[in-house]
């Protein structure tokens, strides 16, 4: 399990825990992540997300 | 297809942001970025908890500005001047050049806005408002133990928790009787300070820091209620003010920032202002979410479909670890109170007026609430 940040705001997405409210249960892998999602708090899309391995 | 570049003065979050969703919608007209430093993206709402992920100042360079012009087929110009805009000629100067644009955005920014200090260690006061700021203080706090922050508001908090959490010792001054003086209610504030207390941070609230001395190789700030306190290195965080001065040469409409429309647009023919240098129908919200929300409608604007900004509600997640914390803070002066429910792990307040919730501030436990209820906000421009 990894944890990943968005470049945009700082925004962590741990893939243990997931991202539950979202729709985006623990355990999910980030390459799994659909391209629907966008980050909780700034709003970016998967696609600009650029998240980087922390 | 324009013929003219779209010229961009700024390479922050706003500038690269509208440069990125422009070039989803038109890959062809020439861009030209005009940084003031060195070009290159990081992530601002990062340097305030930086030390805490234990991340050097260079890992938070995401992208150099090389990769930025390549990336985003635009030319970056890293330290360029730009001295004036000429909306007449549509040119703007840079290091002592004319160039021409068919549309400019300002993406200036703001500057920290500085307290009036007395003393001789007033000048080494660092602010902390890009990454080269950041590397200075990072550079002054580094091997030391004590900081002393001027301005308990979201930044100074942002800084206190990422300090304490790296082993440093700190101490926050402020005017105000609380922190987050402005987007919290008194019991909110209460529980947030005994949060960040336990973790560390000494707060000194009503009062100011008057005079700033140099002490062999530290400070000593002396408060405006008798207390002093020493210090390695001293961080203001008092807030910022819109960069205005350059439009306000060129004759642009200036308030607290420079004055927009809906769409963006300036009181000048095809000049536009994003990000936390302009005021949108009198609001000035130098926020990331507002920014990204802006910056989309711009880009469709620029690609030729006038697309004006629309805000929904947009909570401010503040980075304290001690104590997570989102706020919606409501309109200011709208009718209404704060409904505090507090329990021991967090506390949920709820601003209500007119029987609907018309803000929030949630900390501790409560951040669990957040998208439940920014669901029933109102936006914040519709």
């Amino acid at each position: 399990m990894k944890t990943w940040q968005c470049v945009v705001c700082g925004y962590v997405y741990d893939e243990a825990q997931g991202d539950v409210e979202h729709g985006i249960a623990a355990g999910t892998r980030w390459a799994d992540v659909p391209d629907s999602w966008s980050c909780p708090d700034c709003g970016v899309a998967k696609s600009d997300f650029e998240m980087v391995e922390v | 297809m324009n013929r003219q570049p779209v010229v961009i003065i700024g390479s922050g979050l706003a500038g690269y942001t509208v440069a990125r969703e422009l070039r989803k919608l038109d890959s062809e007209t020439a861009l030209v970025i005009l940084s003031a430093d060195h070009g290159g993206f990081y992530s601002k709402p990062m340097l305030s908890n930086a030390l805490g992920q234990k991340k050097s100042v260079d890992s938070l360079l995401i992208k150099d500005a090389a990769q930025m012009a390549a990336d985003l087929k635009a030319e970056v110009r890293a330290y360029a001047n730009v001295s004036a805009i000429d909306p007449e000629r549509k040119q703007v100067t840079v290091d002592g050049a004319a160039i021409s644009y068919g549309k400019l955005v300002l993406a200036l920014g703001a500057d920290p806005i500085r307290l009036p200090l007395e003393g001789d260690g007033a000048e080494a006061v660092l602010s902390v408002n890009n990454l080269d700021d950041y590397r200075r203080f990072r550079a002054a706090a580094e091997g030391k133990k004590d900081i002393a922050i001027l301005g308990a508001g979201l930044i100074g908090c942002e800084f206190a928790n990422d300090l304490v959490a790296a082993g440093y010792r700190v101490d926050v001054i402020d005017l105000a009787p609380q922190p987050l003086g402005r987007l919290l209610p008194p019991a909110s504030a209460a529980f947030l300070q005994r949060r960040l207390e336990a973790a560390g941070v000494r707060f000194h609230l009503g009062t100011t820091t008057q005079r700033v001395e140099r002490s062999e190789e530290r400070f000593s700030l002396s408060l405006a209620n008798g207390e002093i306190l020493a210090a390695d290195a001293v961080l203001s965080a008092v807030g910022l003010r819109p960069r205005t001065a350059m439009a306000q040469a060129a004759g642009l409409k200036i308030n607290r920032g420079i004055v927009v429309d809906r769409l963006l647009l300036t009181s000048a023919d095809g000049i536009y202002a994003i990000g936390d240098c302009a005021e949108i129908e009198g609001k000035v919200l130098p926020f990331v979410l507002p920014i990204m929300q802006a910056a989309r409608a711009l880009a469709a604007t620029l690609a030729g479909q006038p697309t004006p900004v629309r805000y929904p509600a947009m909570p401010v997640v503040v980075k304290t670890p001690a104590c997570p914390a989102v706020v919606s803070p409501p309109e200011p002066g709208a009718p209404g109170e704060w409904l505090v429910e507090e329990g021991e792990n967090g506390v949920k307040a709820l601003f209500q007026g007119g029987g609907t919730v018309l803000g929030f501030a949630l900390l501790g436990t409560a951040v669990a609430e957040k998208n439940a209820l920014s669901a029933q906000l109102p936006a914040v421009m519709g």
